[in-house]
């Protein structure tokens, strides 16, 4: 491949239907004088697009159709919690009432959206069972880092400065170690063993008074209940480190067990996973965070709190609600010790509204519905498929489970055929190569809103791709075929990158 | 009700496939003590309930629909055009995951590299991430960056005080722990040569905001001198910049930034009262691999057709893990895709309009309260000499506590400025905090208010609120 | 797989190969069919000085980055320039043209604890028996 053939270049770019003098936004005229300008200091040009709305309308909604997602087919991507995004959350979202809101205003102007973020903190508390929650970090990695900072505030101010150390499972999603990494800690990897639980006896040896504590995912990424859970917390605390929990996998457990009861001392939460917001084709995601009593303290803020002498000169109301007494004023805090703030102003607000509402539709019974259902319907594809794949941990699964792609009668096909063959199908792949203990992963989660029919499309399709697997490896191999586009070259994409749009 | 489809028929076909009795039978691992814990929330509700009391809640608030408003300090109540919210509407945006599988996702991934692209063309970089969750945590990332650039070997970080204090406060919270040293900031006088003298063989770089907190631009021949130093010092320059300011004056790009930041939720994005906002972030083509976030690059498939995909993926925590550039996994995809809609849709043209309308009504602003008897404009002229210009936001020095204006002007429907002067307590503007210990951010201007206009307030809004100010002033 | 026979081997699948006073090193033949499409190496600046054993370069391809540890101990003096443009060259030639560092080793006599390239062939052949 020569720089000089050039690609076909469908769809096209915005820069290149852009015609100079064209125009999507008509502003007002200027309405006061004019001030004088610092000549000096103005610019000469700016490339940006220039378009008309229809034409610019069009770009995106055809780029749109482009996409899988939620909306448009299965996704079972493990980890990922892919379900079904309710429509009424984005209503919520847009009401101009909490869209129009600075985030600087009086704390009395703003009473509607601190009582939102209270009734979620308190929300998030009863579910994780935790003694206290912020909801500032903008996504999962931010509240593994907040955790992280947490924890060294807990053992810097006990004058325990030894401590250097974060365990964490060779299972762990790679943010785990990154974190620790940023935090200024070193990561430790513990192994797991045949049962895909965490070593004990590998967590004996290394628990010591150099350790930070331990940074559990449970159910962990092979979408396993750790079997020992209660003895591993016992034992963390016991050489005085402390229990992280990596949330991620919530969807699984929630009225089934609290994390706080468990011996968690702090977790994130992921609103974009378990509390139906839209992932966004990245983000914004919420990581808010829960801690126990002895960490509490130093969560991160501004935090929503209430108080009963008011200020803010309003009525008190008569309304009691199931979870708090009658405080008619909300405000901001910092905790007593906290470790100050982790980005600036509350957090991802718009996100927070999306996930209240869906907690105050479904209630406690609901939440647990959806836990049960979507590890009724992870042990149902397990099941199916666990004839025809390999499956490295024979237990029953909780939300998700893990794969082994290469089938003893097809040694050519590799995890990556399967998933790109799977795009011809119709679904996305589930998430690949991932965890690294196990390889070439295929972590596959349903959620609970997929209807059996899904379920069992999904499972007939996989097992097609392993008798295509053996009757016609070639087709797997140059899968997708189907797509808007086909395998794309990354080894181009790496060595030249090319990283934004140039004329020419 | 869960959004569940399961029947209790489709549960009873599969619990046999299963091998199981019942639902409860699949959770035996979780140990009985605290297996099905009771979850006091409320109870269920309804669509039509729940939206009732949420518009009901949502009335609580005194919106910007309903006030006028001169608040800014970071967040901005800028014009969001129509067609963006239906860009990021259609829900095959905003119900797709992270695009890991390229053939499936080039909707999200030539709508990022277009914004990529943009973000390029507007701060005069040459390479732009696919987004940080905010102004701040970019700054944050921006800071570690340059340490990595030095190899570790570079350990102190000079941020000037005219920064945002949030965003200042969000750097010390990601260097802590570490034996990073951020200085510069102790002494709120500190001018650019102040900062410069700081500079030394250990500094990885220096961080200014232009246009500052204060709405201050600097001038052009100390950008190029402060450049320059801080290059000779073998550091880097970073530069935390309004977005919307660039519609309208010179990108850091071409003052010598060697990463430029910024919020960009002044594009396109809602003021959601503080988040979900976007994290701009840019530097030169020579740092690419040191840069942190995801990045999405041009390629072609076996057809020869162009497509894009996640690219240089192995600075990252999924591959890199500890050794990871930055351990940021989800970004702030749709906002960068409103972002890059709100500039597609605005053009060039467009922003440089919306920079010339904040200007010209910021000036005509400024120079109405400065008349008002008991006002002043402590930054211009008077105490500093030659004043430096300003974008959009200005420091007004008020005859009675801001505090009380401000209230005195909520009463007018009237959202006023940022109050400068003020001290954290439990129960007052829950708004903004700080370091504890330390009190007031800015002492010296104690009776001072940030005010702050926008394409979005009218003549007739900023004479009522003159006519207003006239009026509380004692 | 090619082997040279000049060179010495370390376990983690780097070669040195030493003339007069210089060493040069990089990765064996084995190691890039293992990494596939070589996209970037990043490497030390001259001046720079490791022990052996120390991590001195990361080679990436496009699903992984892998540590190459220092054969034997020494200063950088040149690093391979044509790599930063060029990263297949190392798939291409790397025993020749895909070499990483030139250094002035600082204790020749730990080349006595790496592999002859026989010892070498016979590691991978383990490695790749599923050993």
């Amino acid at each position: 491949m020569t720089e000089s053939l050039i690609p076909v270049l469908s769809p096209a770019e915005v820069f290149e239907i852009s015609s100079p003098g064209r125009r999507a936004v008509f502003l007002p005229e200027l309405d006061v004088p004019k001030a004088e300008l610092p000549e000096e200091l103005l610019r000469e040009d700016l490339s940006l697009p220039e378009v008309s709305e229809g034409d610019l309308m069009r770009h995106y909604v055809h780029l749109s159709q482009l996409n899988h997602a939620v909306d448009t087919g299965f996704y079972p991507l493990g980890s990922c919690t892919m379900k079904y995004n309710p429509k009424v959350n984005e209503e919520a979202a847009k009401l101009p009432g909490f869209t129009r809101t600075h985030p600087y205003q009086d704390h009395c102007t703003v009473q509607g959206n601190l009582k939102l973020m209270y009734e979620l903190q308190e929300y998030l508390k009863e579910i994780g069972g935790f003694a206290g929650v912020s909801l500032q970090p903008a996504a999962g990695a931010h509240g593994e880092f907040t955790g992280i900072l947490m924890m060294r505030a807990y053992h810097e101010e006990r004058g325990d400065t030894k401590r250097t150390k974060v365990l964490i499972p060779d299972s762990a999603h790679g943010t785990n170690p990154a974190s620790s990494a940023m935090s200024g800690y070193q990561a430790v990897e513990i192994k797991s063993d045949e049962r895909g639980n965490v070593d004990l006896e590998e967590l004996r040896a290394h628990c010591d008074d150099t350790v930070v504590g331990l940074m559990l995912t449970n159910p962990n990424t092979l979408g396993l209940f750790e079997e020992q859970v209660l003895e591993v917390a016992e034992l963390v605390h016991g050489c005085g480190g402390l229990m992280f929990g990596d949330g991620a996998n919530m969807n699984s457990i929630m009225g089934i067990a609290r994390p706080g009861e468990l011996g968690i001392d702090v977790m994130m939460f992921n609103l974009h996973k378990t509390f139906s917001t839209p992932h966004g084709g990245g983000g914004p995601g919420s990581g808010p965070v829960g801690a126990s009593e002895r960490l509490a303290k130093y969560l991160p803020g501004p935090i929503a709190a209430t108080s009963e002498e008011c200020d803010c000169h309003k009525e008190k109301t008569s309304e009691v609600s199931e979870t708090s007494e009658v405080y008619a004023c909300y405000h901001l805090e910092m905790p007593e010790a906290s470790i100050g703030r982790v980005k600036a102003f509350y957090g991802n607000f718009g996100v927070f509204i999306k996930a209240y509402t869906y907690i105050r539709m479904l209630g406690a019974e609901g939440l647990k519905q959806v836990s049960e259902d979507a590890v009724l319907a992870a042990n149902y594809l397990l099941v199916r498929l666990k004839k025809v794949y390999p499956l490295p941990y024979d237990r029953t699964c909780m939300h998700e489970f893990v794969l082994s792609g290469p089938l003893p009668q097809a040694p050519d096909i590799h995890t990556v055929d399967i998933a790109k063959r799977l795009m011809d199908y119709g679904f996305h792949p589930p998430t690949v190569y991932f965890p690294l203990i196990v390889p070439e992963a295929l972590m596959i989660e349903p959620t609970e809103t997929e209807s059996k029919e899904t379920l069992d499309a999904f499972a007939e399709a996989m097992l097609k791709i392993a008798e295509e697997a053996q009757e016609n490896p070639d087709l797997l191999h140059k899968a997708p075929h189907t797509t808007p586009v086909t395998r794309l070259d990354e080894v181009r994409a790496a060595r030249h990158p090319r990283l934004r749009w140039k004329p020419g | 009700m869960s959004y569940i489809p399961h029947t209790d028929s489709d549960r009873a076909a599969m619990l046999p496939e299963i091998g199981v009795e019942t639902v409860g039978d699949l959770f035996l691992d979780v140990p009985e003590s605290v297996r099905y814990p009771e979850l006091k929330l409320p109870d269920p509700l309804s669509e039509m309930e729940i939206l009732r009391e949420l518009r009901a809640l949502s009335e609580e608030n005194a919106d910007l629909d309903h006030h006028a408003c001169f608040l800014g300090a970071g967040a901005y109540n800028h014009f969001v055009p129509s067609v963006v919210g239906h860009i990021i509407g259609r829900s095959e945006f905003y119900t797709a995951y992270t695009p890991y599988q390229p053939e499936i996702s080039q909707g999200t991934l030539q709508a990022i590299f277009e914004y990529q692209s943009m973000v390029c063309a507007l701060t005069g970089m040459e390479v732009a991430n696919a987004s940080h969750y905010d102004g701040a945590t970019s700054l944050a990332e921006a800071a570690l960056m340059s340490v990595s650039v030095s190899r570790g070997k570079r350990r102190k970080i000079i941020v000037s005080p005219t920064v945002h204090p949030e965003y200042r406060t969000t750097l010390r919270t990601y260097t802590r722990g570490s034996d990073l040293a951020v200085v510069g900031d102790d002494d709120l006088t500190y001018e650019l040569d102040d900062l410069k003298a700081l500079l030394d063989d250990d500094t990885a770089c220096l961080i200014i905001q232009n246009p500052d907190f204060f709405g201050q631009l600097e001038k052009a021949n100390e950008l190029d001198q402060l450049a320059e130093a801080v290059h000779t010092a073998g550091a880097l320059l970073v530069v935390n910049t309004d977005p919307i300011s660039l519609g309208l004056f010179t990108p850091p790009g071409e003052y010598g930034a060697d990463i430029v930041v910024g919020e960009g939720q002044a594009l396109g994005n809602p003021l959601n009262f503080g988040g979900p906002y976007l994290g701009l972030f840019a530097c030169r083509e020579d740092y690419m691999r040191k840069m942190p976030g995801r990045l999405i690059g041009e390629t072609v498939d076996t057809e020869w057709r162009r497509g894009f995909v996640l690219t240089l993926s192995t600075r990252e925590q999924h591959i890199r893990r500890e050794r990871a550039t930055s351990n940021i996994c989800t970004n702030q995809a749709l906002c960068a895709l409103a972002a890059g809609a709100y500039l597609a849709a605005m053009g060039k043209s467009g922003l440089r309009k919306v920079a010339e309308l904040c200007y010209h009504k910021a000036h005509y602003a400024a120079e109405r309260i400065r008349q008002i008897p008991g006002f002043s404009l402590p930054l211009r002229g008077g105490d500093k000499g030659g004043s430096k210009p300003f974008f959009k936001e200005f420091v007004v020095r008020c005859p009675r506590p801001p505090g009380e204006i401000n209230e005195a002007l909520l009463e007018r429907g009237i959202i006023g400025g940022y109050d400068l002067g003020q001290v954290l307590s439990p129960l007052s503007l829950g708004q903004r905090t700080r370091d504890l210990s330390k009190g007031r951010d800015f002492p010296q201007l104690e009776d001072c208010m940030l005010f702050c206009v926008t394409e979005m307030n009218t003549r007739a809004e900023i004479d009522r609120l003159v006519a207003a100010l006239e009026e509380v002033a004692p | 797989m090619k082997i040279e026979k000049d060179c010495r081997y370390a376990e983690t699948h780097e070669w040195v190969r030493v003339e007069g006073d210089l060493a040069t090193a990089g990765i064996t033949d084995y190691a890039q069919s293992q990494l596939s499409d070589v996209v970037y190496v990043e490497l030390p600046e001259v001046g720079d000085a490791f022990d052996k054993g120390e991590v001195f370069a990361i080679v990436e391809s496009v699903k992984t980055a892998a540590d190459c540890y220092m054969p034997i101990g020494g200063e950088i003096t040149e690093i391979n320039e044509e790599l930063s443009g060029s990263p297949e060259i190392v798939n291409e030639a790397a025993f020749g043209k895909g070499w990483f560092i030139q250094f002035t080793p600082s204790d020749l006599s730990e080349l006595d604890d790496l592999m002859t390239p026989e010892e070498y062939q016979d590691h991978v052949a383990k490695e790749e028996g599923g050993g």
